[in-house]
């Protein structure tokens, strides 16, 4: 799997590590979620097949995070962008 | 010997070029340019091999990747390889090899007496008989597999040397005959960056071992020419000895190559072997076909043989395989095979075509005279250790079941013609779904589910001509889809176009009534037809349950001759049409590779990177063995002459408590930490609070995990306003950078705050002991008294002349201080410490020293921080801070957290003060009581304690705060120790801290 990270290019995949689902944001207070919200997001993740948001980590390159949407199923990437970018294509 | 069965002319060896080599222990001449399998045949040898469960004389079967039958154990010493099909060994000269699945000899083996209760072991024998009691599996496994044999790996280190190689190209060619050449040819011609992979040493697939003509000339003319203008462009590797093994996603293939295994001992610049990933744009895969048996009656007999194997030998290598054969077939392929046996100078007996229909084909080998048996089958073979004759009946017109007389045909060798199975492999592996067709009886790729088409035999294409013209079309189709829309196409030549005609399937030959022969389908794994029909009698319905059943196709050829032929079996016995039956799935690789090629050069030391610390030579000049923490070396201990392991630890733990010793501590991970935000980023980080933190002051911190467990511990000292310097565990210093990185980036990116890892660019050396004050005292320009430099200072200054910063901080409990020096000078200031601090006794401690420095002090490692504890648990509760929000902190109202059984940290002391606390023993109150038995705890640390005088540990046990003073017994029943201990506080040594502060 060939992996377009936003600031260095096209790399292969033992360049990056996988840092999680970018669906899930971490609550900004986690005081005011219940117990249950906060089990949610500690323990729970989704397990979509097909298309899926990820974040991933340059880690033996930039060293920045980035998400990915990626279809699970073919290993295909629609697009990659900053964390603070946005995600577009695949069937979502 | 002589080369009684070679041929005087012809074939495509190099006359000039005799070689010998051994078969066990036999020598044999041959000629660069055969194969093993080949050199057998013009000695004679047909018997090379026992199978594997019945141990039943086998002999070569195929010639190349599929053989099932010929297995040997190739080389010897650290260079023996087992498994290695003979069709696919390039003769050298000196080559060894020798039989597998025999003892003690090919000839008279003894459990060959398997063969005669092969009525007592079918299919699923092992499950059915041993499985119970499952206790006894072990036992009977070891057996088993002892008995199974298979060749045997190399025991001692791989000398050879392997590469790994990345490319990228337009388009990749699998296979390099003339559908693959003619490809390649289109797509290089249009320019594109071309990679022609083929697995054996000479391009030109099946047409090596044929008589075709291509515009009237020898075919392999035509591939010569062809090579040659590929070899000439720029834009074309050529990969001969390459097998296409793999293929991944993102269009993703691994190849490998076979650079040296051709070679006596792949010597200089030549790696044995290099494993290739090739990232295509588009993939043309031309991997052939391969004929398949047929199932009659010991039809595993040394010197039955595919028909295309005997055709090959005889045209390729220029070896009659025997001197008499019977051609048993079930399509037209059958008959050319005959007729260039014939030509060959072969007397062929008969011709058994199982059709009732006289074929066209049946035109020159009558005319040169062979008997053709229409309507008729061989449904068995005579013979023992070479087949001696095939017993041929007629069939019915339905194909089941026998009429007429028996009539035996003696030969000395049989072939086998029953049609042809494409190589779907590759395209299976690429996720492309099969599709049956009835008049080839096999599957063929359906639409591509990555960039890639096939082209020639492996989709169907069974004629030269057709193949010929299929690559072209394959080629320009390839190249235009990578982007090269212009390209032209590229004629076909004009060639002979032999198919197989119309096949005549029979999965299984009838046998006449009351025989009970063997008819297998997976000559490999010595799977029958019956025992195929077994398993669907006893519910087997799946043809990958069936498989794992069976065994069949799990042999290490994977199936290749026997597949089509048992899932056929398969739907014949369930009554299902064979598309619905299916095929099991293909899995990479198509031939196996190497351990060694997939390491490449990734192996011994080279595996993983080595950190040494800037001190790692000193280290090692002054009789420090070293450790491994994690990828660094740290030095274990000093030894001195005269001295013993123990005495050197004791001698520099007492050292630190009495006069002063130096620790390198450099592999400690440093973050340098900048910015605005830095300090609330590090108040949201760490349990403690940090954003008071004075300038040049550093403060012990803790950090959680999300789910409340302790992560890292370290000091974090402030050097300017947004300037602060962490230390990390050498364990977890990547995974707390990253832990970081991830949070400035996905969850706080309004915070300014920038970092780096800091680790290899400072050497840390600890400088501890009462005495320690009055060396630094004597090498630097800051001012080291007490008032001036308090505990948990930072100051900044000159250390033996160099510019570096001292931290008065404390790991071993001692009055004590870390200091920091630009890596390149760690040497410098650590050898002056050295000399300036003879009169004071300094010496240098290592790991085991500052192991028990840390045990007597209760200061926690990675034992306590195992991934399970919490703050509370390792008596940092009260550093819990109530007056910000950090990472992990709302999971700490979980109820696990706050449970008040929860394990925490003790000390522990061994109470009959002799016996050492064992490692990783479990606490329990009393090693006799019934099991189970509750477990109160368990030891994370254990030493002697030259300073106490006593045999000491850390643990964690249930309330264990509570607990100080009561006994329980630390058990290993791994290592049978059993060693009563008392609880007590884990500050062992000093507990009021004193000695650090004064």
């Amino acid at each position: 799997m060939r992996i377009t990270c936003p600031w260095c290019g096209e790399r292969y995949l033992s360049d990056f590590t996988y840092q999680g689902d970018a669906t899930v944001e971490r609550p900004s207070d986690p005081d005011k979620v219940s117990d249950a919200e906060w089990h949610d997001y500690v323990y729970l993740r989704d397990n979509p097949k097909g298309w899926h948001d990820e974040v991933w980590h340059h880690t033996n390159g930039c060293r920045k995070h980035f998400k990915a949407r990626r279809n699970v199923v073919t290993h295909e990437i629609a697009s990659t962008a900053p964390m603070s970018g946005e995600l577009t294509g695949g069937d979502k | 010997m002589s080369q009684t069965f070679r041929m005087p002319e012809g074939g495509l060896i190099d006359r000039a070029k005799p070689v010998t080599f051994k078969f066990n222990g036999v020598r044999y001449n041959g000629f660069e340019g055969d194969t093993l399998a080949s050199a057998l045949l013009a000695n004679g040898v047909h018997f090379v091999g026992r199978s594997f469960k019945y141990h039943r004389p086998r002999g070569i079967l195929g010639a190349g990747a599929e053989e099932a039958n010929a297995m040997v154990q190739l080389r010897e010493g650290a260079r023996t390889e087992p498994n290695v099909r003979a069709g696919q060994i390039d003769l050298f000269d000196g080559l060894t090899a020798a039989s597998q699945n025999c003892w003690p000899s090919l000839n008279f083996d003894l459990q060959s007496v398997n063969n005669l209760f092969k009525r007592l072991l079918p299919a699923g024998f092992y499950y059915k008989t041993f499985k119970w009691p499952l206790s006894m599996w072990l036992t009977y496994e070891h057996v088993i597999r002892n008995a199974a044999g298979m060749g045997k790996s190399a025991v001692k280190k791989d000398p050879d040397r392997y590469e790994r190689m990345n490319a990228f190209c337009d388009v990749l060619v699998a296979g390099g005959g003339p559908a693959g050449l003619m490809a390649a040819l289109t797509a290089a011609r249009a320019g594109a960056r071309v990679i022609l992979a083929e697995e054996t040493a000479a391009f030109g697939g099946h047409l090596k071992g044929r008589r075709y003509r291509i515009v009237g000339r020898s075919a392999m003319d035509w591939v010569r020419e062809t090579i040659a203008e590929l070899d000439g462009m720029a834009n074309v590797t050529l990969l001969p000895r390459t097998t296409v093994a793999s293929y991944y996603d993102h269009n993703m293939l691994v190849l490998n190559q076979h650079t040296g295994d051709h070679l006596p001992t792949a010597a200089g610049d030549t790696p044995r072997q290099k494993v290739w990933k090739v990232w295509a744009t588009e993939v043309v895969l031309a991997t052939g076909s391969i004929e398949r048996p047929m199932v009659f009656g010991n039809n595993d007999r040394p010197g039955i043989m595919l028909a295309s194997a005997a055709q090959a030998y005889v045209n390729q290598f220029a070896v009659k395989p025997g001197c008499c054969t019977v051609v048993f077939t079930n399509n037209d392929s059958g008959y050319e095979a005959a007729v260039d046996l014939f030509n060959a100078g072969i007397e062929v007996a008969a011709i058994v075509d199982n059709r009732h229909e006289r074929s066209a084909a049946a035109d020159a080998a009558e005319g040169v005279g062979i008997e053709i048996l229409n309507g008729h089958v061989v449904y068995n073979a005579t013979g023992s250790k070479r087949v001696t004759g095939a017993e041929v009946m007629a069939l019915d017109y339905e194909g089941e079941t026998l009429t007429g007389e028996h009539r035996t045909i003696a030969c000395d060798f049989l072939c086998m013609a029953g049609g042809w199975t494409p190589s779907v492999h590759l395209f299976s592996q690429s996720r492309g779904k099969t599709l049956w067709d009835e008049g080839l009886a096999a599957f063929l790729p359906g639409e591509s589910f990555q960039r890639e088409r096939s082209a020639g035999a492996c989709r169907g294409s069974m004629g030269l001509a057709s193949c010929l013209r299929d690559g072209a079309a394959a080629g320009l189709d390839a190249v235009k889809a990578a982007g090269f829309g212009s390209a032209s196409s590229v004629e076909a030549p004009v060639a002979d176009d032999h198919g197989p005609g119309a096949l005549r399937a029979m999965w299984k030959v009838p046998l006449p009534p009351h025989t009970h022969l063997k008819q297998f389908v997976d000559f490999q794994n010595d799977v029958a037809a019956t025992d195929i029909e077994l398993a669907a009698r006893e519910g087997y319905r799946s043809v990958e349950h069936t498989k794992r059943y069976t065994t069949l196709g799990m042999g290490t050829d994977q199936g290749k001759t026997s597949n089509i032929n048992g899932l056929a079996i398969l739907a014949g016995a369930l009554g299902k049409p064979i598309p619905d039956v299916g095929h099991t799935t293909f899995r990479p690789p198509y031939t196996a590779i190497t351990f060694g090629a997939i390491a490449g050069q990734e192996r011994g030391h080279h595996f993983a990177p080595t950190r040494r610390t800037p001190l790692h030579d000193w280290h090692a000049e002054n009789g420090a063995p070293f450790v491994p923490a994690g990828y660094w070396l740290r030095a274990q201990y000093y030894l001195r002459d005269g001295e013993g392991m123990w005495d050197a630890i004791y001698r520099e733990t007492v050292n630190v408590r009495t006069n002063v010793g130096l620790c390198d501590v450099s592999p400690l991970g440093k973050i340098d930490i900048q910015g605005k935000d830095a300090a609330e980023f590090l108040n949201r980080i760490y349990i403690n609070g940090f954003a008071k933190l004075a300038v040049g002051k550093a403060r012990y911190g803790v950090m959680l995990r999300e789910d409340g467990v302790v992560f890292d511990d370290g000091t974090t000292s402030r050097l300017g306003e947004n300037h602060f310097m962490m230390t990390t565990t050498t364990a977890k210093a990547a995974a707390v950078l990253q832990h970081m990185e991830y949070l400035l980036d996905v969850v706080w990116p309004e915070l300014d705050v920038h970092i780096v890892s800091v680790t290899e660019e400072w050497c840390g050396i600890a400088v501890a002991g009462p005495k320690s004050r009055e060396l630094l005292s004597r090498i630097t320009d800051i001012d080291m008294s007490n008032d001036a430099f308090e505990f948990m200072g930072v100051r900044e200054g000159q250390i033996a002349d160099v510019p570096g910063r001292i931290y008065r901080i404390s790991f071993s409990g001692e009055l004590a201080y870390e200091v920091g020096v630009p890596a390149d000078w760690g040497r410098h200031v650590w050898e002056t410490l050295m000399a300036k601090g003879e009169d004071l006794g300094v010496q240098p401690y290592g790991m085991e020293a500052m192991g028990i420095l840390r045990i007597e002090k209760g200061h926690v490692t990675g034992g306590e921080l195992n991934g399970r504890t919490s703050a509370g648990d390792l008596g940092f509760g009260g550093m819990l801070s109530s007056k910000k929000p950090f990472i992990g902190q709302r999971s700490l109202s979980k109820p696990a957290m706050t449970d008040p059984e929860r394990k925490m940290l003790v000390g522990l002391k061994s109470v009959d003060g002799k016996s050492r606390i064992p490692r990783g023993g479990q606490l329990v109150e009393s090693p006799g009581a019934q099991l189970p038995m509750e477990m109160h705890g368990e030891v994370t640390a254990n030493c002697y304690s030259p300073n106490l005088k006593e045999f000491i540990g850390l643990g964690i046990v249930k309330r264990g705060p509570e607990r100080h003073g009561e006994r329980l017994w630390a058990v290993s029943p791994i290592t049978n120790q059993c060693v009563e201990v008392e609880i007590c506080s884990p500050h062992m040594f000093d507990p009021e801290g004193e000695r650090l502060r004064g």
